[in-house]
């Protein structure tokens, strides 16, 4: 009797192990191909009532995180769009929310935004529907990241650079070049701080661009197997001077303030936030160049509710939405008419282009070399996330 | 001997009325002479949770780990494959890490084994029943805070200008700063009350007659402790490592926060589903701890551990 039911219950247990891994199978399969050939709109028809909206925290704010802190309720008095949204925390996790289908909004930084284009995620936008478009800088349209072939997938937000922060204290002079985390790293070593993602190989192939031209990097999200590996053993030697890494911002702040880092990468909302409380350190852009990152709204490829998600596009562009929005984070707007709703851009060098050429943005690295090489294949984005785990060791 | 005789039922107007035979009724009767099935009934409720919603999503889940994933689109390709397996079993980085966990996890069981067994010792043989109750409450307090606070704290404790810097620089000494010993001190800190308490419990069991027994014999304190003590307290405390051992093996958000450039097996779980969005492989290297402590738990289960539990 014992064993009998035994028996059953081992067999109702298989049973539904095996119809939960067929299910799996079954939502595996029934991707398809993507497919990147939609159209774009060609007119715009009335609101739905409703868009539903994936961004970066602090992109979408509606006054219930902080009642001062609102451009949500405008629109959706504006449009009668009523907004749901959804943050996220890293790149990665806004390409498989996107896959859920359930947004008709998202806004991507240059990491993401390849992917959800090749995955058919995202639809080409016809930006003439957008009238706020115009006004934005045109060093942030038409790049490889927000769109194919000259055909616009979405609208530019903010954009920063990732620079170089250092300790006063420590450095009484200004260091001008990223030798001080590189070749110089073992001066200050236990006190080098990097950022914690794989792209951060990026930053090494920027510093090698500039002191290894024999390599000849033109990209830095272009790398072939022989400049990949440049600038993965020159993160290998970095890392024996790394005290540590991070990607929460908090965390940098926190070992800023108390000098158990005094030089690595950051952004300016970081020294912002230090400048407050008084502590000794300062950003500089090296000569080198920096990375950064540039993010684009974009509109997903079955939206349901297409034409508010237009609405909310236009908006977000418009220069006082714009303004709130991108000051909240602590980046730069993506037009000069936002400027006047902020006091703060010149800290962001809004505008400057000499100055955001020497940015490289976010971009997903691919096989097919982002630089327009053919002739050799480039190191892909799920091989510099494996050579950081071994980076880090 | 008449029918009537042998009819056990009472006959009508005399005794207790017989109560009508209702569906509920029937199924109590039904249910009352049928043990196993009224176990049965019981427990399929939380048997289907254990294994629908625990056991099977965790094996579908690690099933992911024979498949690969497209790298460009994201997407999981459902074939069947050992190449994680290979990766994870071969790779020198995942030998590295798995070292140093364990080797962080072994020497946050043996930090806190020897700082749980005096407190144990005295919460269960010493101390008065009211200093007893407070001392479990003290043990306990800790448990009441956010993981995330108590390894935040240590943090700031730990950093060039923390409170430990300041005790520690009149003597010529310093912080560790971040890095694997930060983690091990932190870890140590987070775990200890899920060590003392099940050696507490095991210790209470000792009967204070034994210990009384070897004092008459001239067993002095230490040879007490050693003879009678460990010996009764042995599953107990084997118990006690299941947990720090286990919580450490798997921890990834301490070594995160005090843990300086360092990584362990939980880090890198986290960054194949985070960052790389490569479940398959974070998959295969989750097998790893499972393995470990399986291998673990078999060798401790014939010392009855497992009941202290």
């Amino acid at each position: 009797m014992m064993r009998i039911s035994r028996t059953a219950r081992r067999g109702v247990t298989v049973g539904l192990a095996i119809g939960s891994v067929a299910l799996l199978t079954a939502c595996g399969t029934t991707s398809g191909t993507p497919t990147a050939t939609e159209e774009a709109l060609t007119e715009l028809g009335d609101g739905e009532g409703q868009v539903s909206i994936l961004a970066w925290p602090g992109y979408v704010e509606d006054g219930t995180n902080d009642p001062a802190v609102d451009w949500v309720t405008p629109f959706e008095e504006e449009t009668g769009c009523q907004v749901t949204s959804k943050t996220y925390g890293t790149s990665d996790e806004a390409v498989n929310l996107m896959k859920t289908g359930e947004y008709d909004v998202v806004a991507a930084s240059g990491d993401a935004t390849l992917r959800l284009i090749a995955g058919g995620e995202v639809q080409p936008v016809n930006t003439d529907l957008i009238p706020n478009y115009e006004g934005i800088y045109d060093f942030l349209k038409e790049k490889e990241w927000n769109s194919v072939d000259g055909q616009s997938y979405g609208v530019p937000h903010g954009y920063g650079a990732n620079l170089l922060m250092y300790n006063t204290d420590v450095f009484t002079e200004a260091p001008t070049s990223w030798d001080v985390v590189f070749d110089k790293a073992s001066e200050n070593a236990g006190k080098v701080t990097a950022y914690d993602s794989p792209i951060y190989i990026a930053d090494a192939a920027v510093y090698l661009m500039a002191h290894q031209p024999e390599l000849g990097i033109e990209n830095p999200y272009a790398l072939d197997e022989e400049q990949f590996q440049a600038a993965v053993d020159l993160l290998k030697e970095q890392r024996q001077s790394i005290g540590e890494y991070w990607s929460d911002y908090l965390k940098e702040i926190q070992a800023f303030e108390s000098g158990d880092s005094v030089v690595g990468t950051t952004w300016q909302v970081i020294q912002n936030v230090l400048a407050d409380s008084g502590a000794p350190t300062d950003v500089v852009l090296p000569e080198e160049g920096a990375t950064g990152w540039s993010d684009t709204w974009m509109v997903a490829s079955d939206a349901a509710n297409v034409n508010c998600a237009y609405e909310w596009l236009d908006y977000i562009a418009s220069p006082e939405a714009n303004a709130q929005a991108t000051a909240y984070f602590g980046e730069a707007p993506s037009s000069d008419a936002a400027c006047e709703f902020r006091e703060d851009c010149e800290a962001y060098h809004a505008g400057d282009e000499d100055y955001a050429s020497q940015i490289w943005y976010w971009t997903t690295p691919i096989a097919e070399c982002v630089d327009g090489r053919t002739d050799v294949e480039c190191v892909d984005y799920a091989q510099w996330t494996e050579a950081w785990s071994e980076i880090k060791g | 001997m008449t029918t009537n005789a042998t009819a056990p039922t009472s006959p009508p107007g005399r005794g207790i009325p017989r109560p009508k035979a209702t569906t509920a009724r029937r199924t109590s009767v039904f249910l009352s002479t049928h043990p196993r099935t009224r176990l049965a009934l019981l427990l399929s409720a939380p048997l289907f949770w254990l294994a629908l919603v625990y056991v099977v999503a965790l094996a579908a889940l690690l099933v992911t780990a024979f498949w690969s994933v497209d790298s460009f689109t994201g997407q999981i390709t459902t074939e069947w494959t050992l190449d994680n397996i290979i990766t994870v079993l071969t790779g020198s980085l995942y030998q590295t890490v798995t070292l140093r966990t364990i080797g962080v996890a072994l020497l946050v069981t043996i930090i806190d084994v020897a700082l749980a067994l005096p407190i144990a010792f005295y919460m269960a043989k010493v101390a008065s029943p009211r200093a007893r109750r407070l001392l479990v409450i003290a043990v306990l307090m800790p448990l009441w805070a956010s993981y995330l606070v108590k390894a935040y704290a240590w943090r700031s404790v730990l950093s060039q200008d923390g409170i430990l810097e300041w005790v520690l620089a009149p003597f010529g000494l310093h912080t560790p700063g971040y890095g694997l010993t930060a983690t091990i001190i932190t870890l140590s800190y987070l775990w200890l009350p899920y060590v003392i308490l099940p050696i507490y419990a095991g210790l209470e069991r000792v009967p204070d007659s034994l210990l009384e027994a070897s004092a008459d014999l001239g067993g002095k304190s230490w040879p007490t402790i050693r003879h009678v003590v460990l010996p009764l307290a042995a599953p107990a405390i084997i118990a006690g490592t299941i947990f720090s051992f286990s919580l450490s093996l798997g921890d990834y958000i301490t070594v995160n926060i005090v843990g300086g450039a360092s990584q362990m097996l939980g880090n890198l779980v986290y960054t194949n589903v985070g960052a790389a969005n490569n479940l398959p492989l974070a998959a295969a290297i989750a097998l790893i701890p499972i393995a470990i402590i399986f291998g673990y738990l078999a060798l401790v289960r014939r010392t009855g551990a497992l009941d202290n539990l």
